[in-house]
């Protein structure tokens, strides 16, 4: 294997990671667009996702088993945001942040207690497990493909919807300005569980689309919606082709480098990078400074 | 005022030995195991407290600043340096007592330090890393803050799991104990469980004071302004940033010293001392005992841990930590103690006032 | 008469103790249990845990042990060595239990191993782990095959196969890190090259990046990996997907069906040492093991709908050898038990049949495992 192939395969397995880190960033990024609430449960949606899905896939045809998991996982994230955040917007940032760290746990515990510990998985959407499609002497698992593909189709839909529809354009206006949404006469909360509702959704179908690379089992959320949240943050929160962007940054920067140094720290790497973004250029990547104040001092 | 200051004192000294008394009388003394088990940890809670409920911010790092103490005092007590027996520095520190040498367990001649250094040590460490996370992650606001604070958490339990001399994933055993001074030994033998149980008591209730001045102090009100309004703080001239700093590295060092305890007590640490997990559920304690309240915190937060190391809550220990935090964030807020003394101060006086209504109808 | 009267007085008070014996002879055995039935090491402790409450309940239906009941108390430690501390002081002052046994992860065997020798605590761990009886602790045992034993059976296959250069992955928590350090002491001596040694996470969701480095590493004849699902199922498929077309040799840590499933088409022909326990159907009838294992294996499969694991039997064999001990001993006695279990010889467990002494605390020897491949989506057997 010549060093130009081997340098491929390094970019296309950055790849492979980062277009999981990207569709869980996105779904980060519609709720926090909406409500200004950074979901840390997001990762909770993936694997309830990718966990219905499975189950469901015993008896039904695999399309019509993520299509019911997508819509069974919204509206669980509507009826989270009904019960739980409704009454909870006059409060602080930090009540917020915990809150949703505790529906994670217990979202967790749940699928714990009524799946049980194992490993489960999809099958592979085309292809199977040993198939691979070759590119210039370094190969990639079709499923990327798909999860890639997810990713545009949803970025593009969503870039619609939130430009071109009322319902979207309605949402936005609740992100930037509450009170002036309200005056306007936009129902907020109702808006808030559209946007739960809908992110909720695409995090099923990001827990579907990976299933097959990654696997499901009732811990994988958590990692899973740090390494989104990282892409989010990197990208510049409030965009959605940003994160998809921070999160492929990722994925690709841990695979160079696991070439460099131990697969031990990559995870480290990660992190650093995320630490050191986050003190140089808190907003991101494509975020604007002056947009809102991330920044205290 | 000072009485008032001085009740929860008093009631924390007096509970501490009810506790034991009571313990002792019913046979059961080795519920004080998991009791000061639990306590270490509530100092960890403690200081979040400070943190969070008097300077506003969430950190979901604790969990590392633990670990970060704890590890470094169980590889400086348990490392063998004797084969730096000639060097320079080594005797240098031999001839300060900070580098020992004694027996281990299978009969070998070992050069350890001695845990008195490894704690002073570990306090060092802490120091310098919060100050470098801190200065930085506490410009950033709400959100951004977390994230870096769990950033820096899960970098530091990356690396305990990748690096070998740290016992990556087995972690660390055999630390030895530690005495302390005067023949007070920091074990968890079963012959000294009262004697640590107040050791651990004294020292919470040593903090709590100190935390409960520094809170009355100027340094808490500045800190409680920020906590309120943090533009109008800073406009009336507190130095907001190095509050804040100031705040974040003495709930470090909290944290840390609790780790260097609890890690002699149970003669170990592991990994999972500084997941993420670990540091959410130190940020559900404090909110579950009320996070400008630092005696209810130390309060809820040993009680919970109490039962937990026990085992009560059998494979739902988890989702019961989850639970908490929701439940109290939506109900009570500030707290549940709070709300719930209201309560029965309103059914008090409610009942006074209604027998005063009886004495005046008849 | 009076005489009569005065004997029997006598007998009658020569009794009262043997009564008093008895009726402490009816209480119930007291043995504990730690298991990370929950946490990051779940996949060890539930079925640890089903078995073991599965195994106490045939054991006290089947009349107990010394005509008394066995009482199981099974603590949940998520896999957190602090809890397993608390959780062991608890059932050696508390519950005064005769034994304890598990916990499933070496991390927290290892935390409590002095406090067991210290307080004369009889440990049978179901971890693997080298240091766990090396060296010997006199009351602590463990049931798994020896993760030395597992690399000496990868690395004599390695070389009937004239594989001499290879390349190590693990996971960074307990089994992976145990298997790793067998793997880089024993190669040189068994005259084979470690090229390349790498960790990464056990939750890591694709491991392409770490296969093409070994890819990138010359001269790699075959990799060898120490993890459990999901990322030993990852390895198998992202070897596949990337063409790393040499031979895989994964842990006895592969040790369910459904892990072979997991991986599919990609699991084909990986190899892996492990206990009978998964081929059982393969076995001879006159096979030592094969009416113990067989059974197990229905008993375990009906009740609980889901496919048994080498994990199980880790405990299955541990509270086995507690109650063969008290057997043997012929008293619920912590010191004779823990001599009795240090004589037991030929004892069929799952993993092996067992040859305790002094010396050794695991009792199991090479021929505990076999070779195991995958073929057509079962395990089978390695033909040579």
């Amino acid at each position: 294997m010549g060093d130009d192939s081997l340098f491929l395969q390094y970019l296309l397995s950055g790849i492979t990671k980062g277009s999981i880190y990207a569709v869980v960033a996105i779904g980060f990024n519609l709720i926090y667009s909406a409500t200004g609430v950074l979901n840390f449960a997001q990762g909770e949606f993936v694997m309830l996702g990718g966990m219905i899905a499975v189950t469901l896939c015993a008896f039904l045809p695999l399309p019509v088993a993520v299509a019911a998991a997508v819509v069974i996982v919204a509206l669980t994230g509507c009826l989270l945001e009904i019960l739980f955040f409704r009454k909870l917007r006059h409060h602080t940032i930090m009540h917020m942040i915990i809150i949703t760290i505790g529906l994670s746990i217990v979202i967790q515990e749940v699928a714990l207690h009524l799946w049980d510990e194992k490993v489960r998985s999809l099958p592979y959407f085309s292809g199977s497990e040993v198939s691979s499609i070759r590119i210039f002497g370094a190969s990639v698992s079709p499923q990327v493909l798909w999860v890639l593909g997810t990713v545009a189709v949803v970025v593009v839909l969503l870039h619609a919807f939130l430009r071109y529809t009322l319902q979207g354009r309605a949402m936005r206006a609740c992100s930037s300005n509450p009170d002036a949404a309200m005056l306007s006469g936009i129902n907020i909360s109702n808006m808030r569980t559209l946007s739960f509702g809908l992110s909720a959704a695409l995090g099923a179908l990001a827990g579907c689309v990976i299933s097959p690379i990654t696997m499901t089992h009732y811990e994988m959320g958590a990692p899973l919606a740090i390494k989104g949240f990282a892409a989010a943050i990197l990208g510049g929160l409030g965009n959605p082709m940003a994160s998809v962007v921070g999160g492929l940054l990722i994925g690709v920067i841990e695979a160079f480098s696991v070439s460099k140094l131990p697969a031990a720290y990559n995870d480290v790497t990660a992190f650093a990078l995320l630490l050191l973004m986050l003190f140089v250029r808190p907003h991101g990547l494509f975020g604007s400074p002056s947009g809102e104040s991330v920044r205290e001092v | 005022m000072l009485l008032k200051r001085l009740f929860p004192v008093i009631g924390f000294a007096a509970l501490a030995i009810a506790v034991q008394l009571g313990a002792g009388a019913l046979g059961k003394e080795f519920y004080l195991t998991q009791l000061t088990m639990a306590i270490y940890y509530a100092i960890v809670v403690m200081g979040l407290c400070l943190l969070m409920g008097f300077a506003g911010q969430v950190s979901l790092g604790h969990g590392a600043f633990f670990a970060i103490g704890g590890y470094t005092s169980a590889v400086l007590t348990t490392s063998d340096f004797s084969r730096f027996q000639d060097s320079l520095w080594a005797a240098a520190l031999k001839r300060i007592h900070v580098l020992i040498p004694k027996a281990d367990l299978y009969g070998g001649q070992v050069l350890t330090t001695t845990p008195w250094a490894a704690f002073v040590a570990a306090m060092l460490l802490t120091f310098l890393i919060a100050c470098l996370i801190g200065y930085p992650a506490l410009r950033l606001k709400g959100h951004y803050l977390a994230m870096a604070t769990l950033g820096f958490c899960l970098i530091v339990n990356k690396i305990v799991l990748g690096t070998a001399w740290l016992g990556a994933a087995d972690g660390i055993s055999g630390v030895p104990e530690w005495n302390l001074a005067g023949g007070l030994v920091i074990s968890g033998r079963s012959a000294v469980r009262v004697q640590n149980y107040y050791a651990a008591c004294a020292l919470a209730l040593f903090l709590l004071i100190l935390l409960a001045n520094l809170v009355h102090s100027r340094v808490g009100r500045a800190l409680q302004a920020i906590h309120d309004r943090e533009t109008a703080a800073g406009a009336i001239g507190i130095n907001t940033a190095r509050y804040k700093l100031n705040a974040f590295v003495l709930s470090a060092l909290l944290a840390a010293a609790a780790g260097v305890f609890l890690t002699h007590y149970t003669a170990g640490i592991g990994p999972s001392e500084a997941s993420a997990l670990k540091s959410v559920r130190y940020v559900a304690l404090a909110a579950a005992g009320g996070m400008s309240n630092p005696w209810g915190a130390a309060l809820v937060s040993t009680a919970i841990n109490f039962l937990s190391l026990r085992g009560w809550f059998g494979t739902y220990d988890n989702a019961v930590f989850g639970a908490v935090l929701i439940l109290i964030i939506s109900i009570a807020p500030q707290g549940p103690l709070k709300p719930l003394g209201l309560w029965i101060r309103r059914l008090l006086s409610g009942a006074r006032s209604a027998a005063g209504g009886e004495h005046a109808a008849s | 008469m009076k005489r009569l009267l005065v004997v029997l007085l006598v007998l009658s008070l020569l009794a009262l103790p043997a009564v008093a014996q008895k009726a402490d002879a009816k209480k119930p055995i007291k043995i504990g249990a730690i298991f990370a039935v929950t946490g990051p090491a779940s996949f060890l402790g539930a079925p640890e845990e089903k078995t073991a409450t599965m195994l106490a309940e045939q054991i006290n239906a089947d009349g107990g042990v010394l005509g008394r009941k066995i009482e199981l108390i099974v603590k949940d430690s998520g896999g957190s060595p602090e809890k397993a501390v608390s959780f062991a002081k608890q059932l050696i002052e508390e519950e005064k239990v005769l034994a304890i046994i598990g916990p499933s992860t070496s991390g927290e065997t290892m935390q409590i191993k002095q406090l067991c020798e210290e307080n004369k605590m009889l440990l049978i761990s179901c971890a693997a782990a080298e240091v766990i009886v090396n060296p010997v602790a006199k009351y602590v045992f463990k049931t798994p095959q020896k993760d030395s034993q597992a690399v000496t059976w990868i690395f004599n296959t390695m070389k009937e196969k004239g594989i001499s250069k290879i390349a190590v992955l693990s996971s960074m928590d307990g089994f992976g890190d145990a298997g790793k350090k067998q793997i880089l002491e024993m190669a040189k001596p068994a005259g084979i090259e470690v090229l390349a040694s790498e960790a990464y996470d056990k939750q890591s969701t694709d491991l392409t990046d770490v296969l093409t480095k070994i890819k990138g590493t010359a001269g790699v004849q075959a990799v060898v990996n120490w993890s459990i699902v999901p990322a030993q199922s990852i390895v198998a498929k992202n070897m596949k997907q990337i063409g790393l077309n040499v031979p895989l040799f994964q842990s006895h840590g592969f040790g369910n069906r459904k892990y072979a499933e997991q991986a599919g088409a990609a699991a084909e022909g990986t190899l892996f040492p492990a206990g009978r326990l998964l081929v059982v159907d393969e076995l001879a009838d006159n096979h030592p093991q094969k009416a113990l294992l067989a059974a197990y294996k229905k008993n375990y499969e009906s009740r609980y709908k889901e496919d048994v694991s080498t994990f199980g039997g880790h405990a299955y064999d541990a509270l086995m050898i507690v109650t063969e001990g008290i057997k043997k001993a012929n008293a619920a006695d912590r010191d004779k038990v823990r001599d009795a279990i240090e004589g037991l010889k030929g004892l069929v467990g799952t993993a092996g049949i067992y040859n305790f002494s002094p010396e050794d605390h695991t009792g199991l020897s090479l021929d505990a495992f076999e070779m195991l491949t995958v073929k057509d989506g079962k395990f089978a057997i390695s033909k040579k």
